[in-house]
């Protein structure tokens, strides 16, 4: 039987370079939803599509509030990005007491970086299964993190993590040289068509799964949660995915992204309407 | 049998060892409880364009002049001024402190850099921290510079942690002497918006002068620090009292060298 003798703890190298527990909790991020964010030159919007584990259960929450200038959305192991929310919250309210100042966007960013690193080099530990969209806004501006289980904290413009998140990339890139002058509630709607793509073939945004979180310039950090997205919903209008009607263009481009990265394209992964294993990775 | 009373009631020498006499002989941990080399009144008051202070540069051992070149007033990051009256050596580790916080926060290099408000909180929790442990860093610190938006800012922080703000501060002897003159020109934040650095200037060049008069503690070279608006800090070092007129000491009867 095949056995990979280099993934047994998360620091030992592969004869070809590769840490293989890193890469699998970055497998992890990718069972989880979407979520979107993207940044204009006052504001920043994240979004995300909310699962239930099954038809009678409650949807878990993907955009978390830190502070009044600052919040995340989560793709992957909704626990592990509960412990670094709660890190994240003890570090806003030290910076409010010790300086009197919200706490930087990117040193907080730069901090659960540097927790997540030390899981890579350190024996006896595992990653984060976690991958996470850090938005806010401080006085250097809005800003948009996305944190990985290896370590890597980026500034992105634009950027989508989770399932099938690519075809919300592909949406961000066609569209990203408007965001800059657009107001927030135009954010919050090419958000919301970047999520949209995103979704399963039988399935549309509801107001019980989709979350909006909205930070910026003179707006302290919002959540829109179930009743409170229905005006978003009626503002997108069409819920569904533009997959189905734009399949061909679709294909075409995946095709092209495939050729160029050799990142395994997410569409073609099935994901189940009802996920029913107990131990599914799930947020 | 032990025929020793006093060995009763004990644990047995044979098995636990013979009673450590350290732990009979230990006090409460002591501190500091008096301060030595200190320094005297911080004044400063706001104007239309920023905020002025000035320290003299005394460093007293108690009654005595000892040091005459004392510098209380230091700049911290790129727009504030920190003074302290109080102990010199507790001086001393709260700049070591404020220095490493500021050297720390420029490594991140990232556009943010803590301005007067961020400094004031810090040492107010220093402060209060200190007095908490029955251990006071000996001072009263005014911290002065511009606020988040813009506009001037003022602060007093204490020994014990009290804190306030107010258009004009002075501490120590300052607070009687001082405080008056400067409030003829502002006493509260509106009035600040009609005084010119000139006259501000003016206000505390005066109040040096008053206070070389009536403090035995002070000397009557000081410091005059300047944070305008533009975050421009200024420091004109060495400035002595002008004009003074000492003829009326000759009537002062009661003390000093006279024979009646």
């Amino acid at each position: 039987m095949f056995r990979n003798s280099y993934d047994n703890d998360s620091i030992t190298y592969s004869p070809t370079g590769r840490l293989f527990q890193v890469e699998y909790a970055l497998e992890a991020i990718k069972q989880g939803s979407a979520s979107v964010g993207l940044v204009s030159k006052t504001h920043v919007v994240i979004v995300a599509l909310k699962r239930n584990a099954e038809e009678l259960g409650s949807y878990q929450k993907k955009i978390i509030r830190i502070d009044n200038h600052l919040g995340i959305a989560l793709a992957g192991l909704a626990p592990d990005a509960r412990v670094l929310s709660n890190f994240m919250r003890q570090q806003a309210m030290t910076s409010k007491m010790v300086y009197n100042k919200p706490i930087p966007v990117a040193r907080v960013a730069h901090e659960i970086g540097d927790k997540a690193q030390k899981n890579t080099q350190t024996y006896g530990r595992r990653p984060y299964g976690v991958g996470l969209l850090v938005a806010g806004y401080d006085e250097t501006g809005p800003h948009l993190f996305e944190f990985l289980p290896s370590g890597t904290v980026l500034e992105y413009f634009g950027a989508a993590i989770g399932a099938r998140s690519q075809s919300a990339r592909t949406y961000l890139e066609r569209n990203f040289e408007s965001f800059p002058d657009c107001t927030a509630e135009e954010l919050v709607l090419h958000g919301l068509r970047a999520l949209r793509d995103t979704l399963a073939q039988d399935k549309e945004l509801l107001i019980q799964n989709t979350s909006i979180g909205l930070v910026g310039l003179d707006t302290p950090f919002k959540l829109y949660d179930n009743e409170d997205v229905g005006e978003w919903l009626e503002k997108l209008g069409d819920v569904g995915s533009s997959r189905g009607r734009r399949q061909a263009e679709e294909a075409e481009a995946e095709a092209a992204a495939a050729a160029e990265t050799s990142a395994p394209a997410d569409e073609d992964i099935p994901v189940p309407d009802v996920p029913a294993e107990p131990i599914e990775t799930d947020d | 049998m032990d025929h020793m009373p006093e060995n009763w009631g004990r644990p047995r020498s044979d098995v636990y060892g013979s009673y450590q006499h350290a732990i009979h002989s230990a006090g409460p941990q002591s501190h500091t409880q008096v301060p030595s080399i200190t320094g005297t009144s911080v004044i400063a008051m706001k104007f239309n364009n920023g905020v002025i202070l000035a320290a003299d540069n005394l460093g007293s051992y108690g009654s005595l002049a000892r040091f005459t070149d004392q510098e209380r007033l230091i700049k911290v990051g790129k727009e504030t001024v920190v003074g302290f009256s109080g102990d010199a050596s507790d001086m001393q580790y709260l700049e070591s402190m404020l220095e490493r916080l500021i050297i720390e926060d420029n490594y991140e290099q990232d556009g943010h850099n803590f301005r007067a408000p961020h400094i004031y909180e810090y040492l107010s929790r220093v402060m209060y921290n200190r007095r908490s442990k029955v251990d006071p860093l000996w001072n009263a610190i005014l911290v002065a510079g511009k606020k988040d938006d813009g506009s001037p800012f003022l602060g007093y922080v204490d020994l014990l942690g009290i804190t306030y703000s107010s258009p004009c501060i002075a501490t120590g002897y300052g607070a009687y002497l001082a405080i008056p003159l400067l409030r003829k020109l502002v006493s509260e934040d509106e009035d600040a918006k009609n005084v010119t650095e000139e006259q501000a200037r003016a206000a505390i060049d005066e109040s040096m002068k008053v206070l070389f008069y009536r403090d035995a503690r002070s000397l009557d070279k000081y410091t005059v620090a300047t944070v305008t608006l533009d975050g421009n800090v200024k420091f004109d070092k060495d400035v002595r009292c002008q004009n003074m007129n000492w003829r009326f000491a000759e009537g002062i009867r009661g003390y000093g060298t006279q024979k009646q």
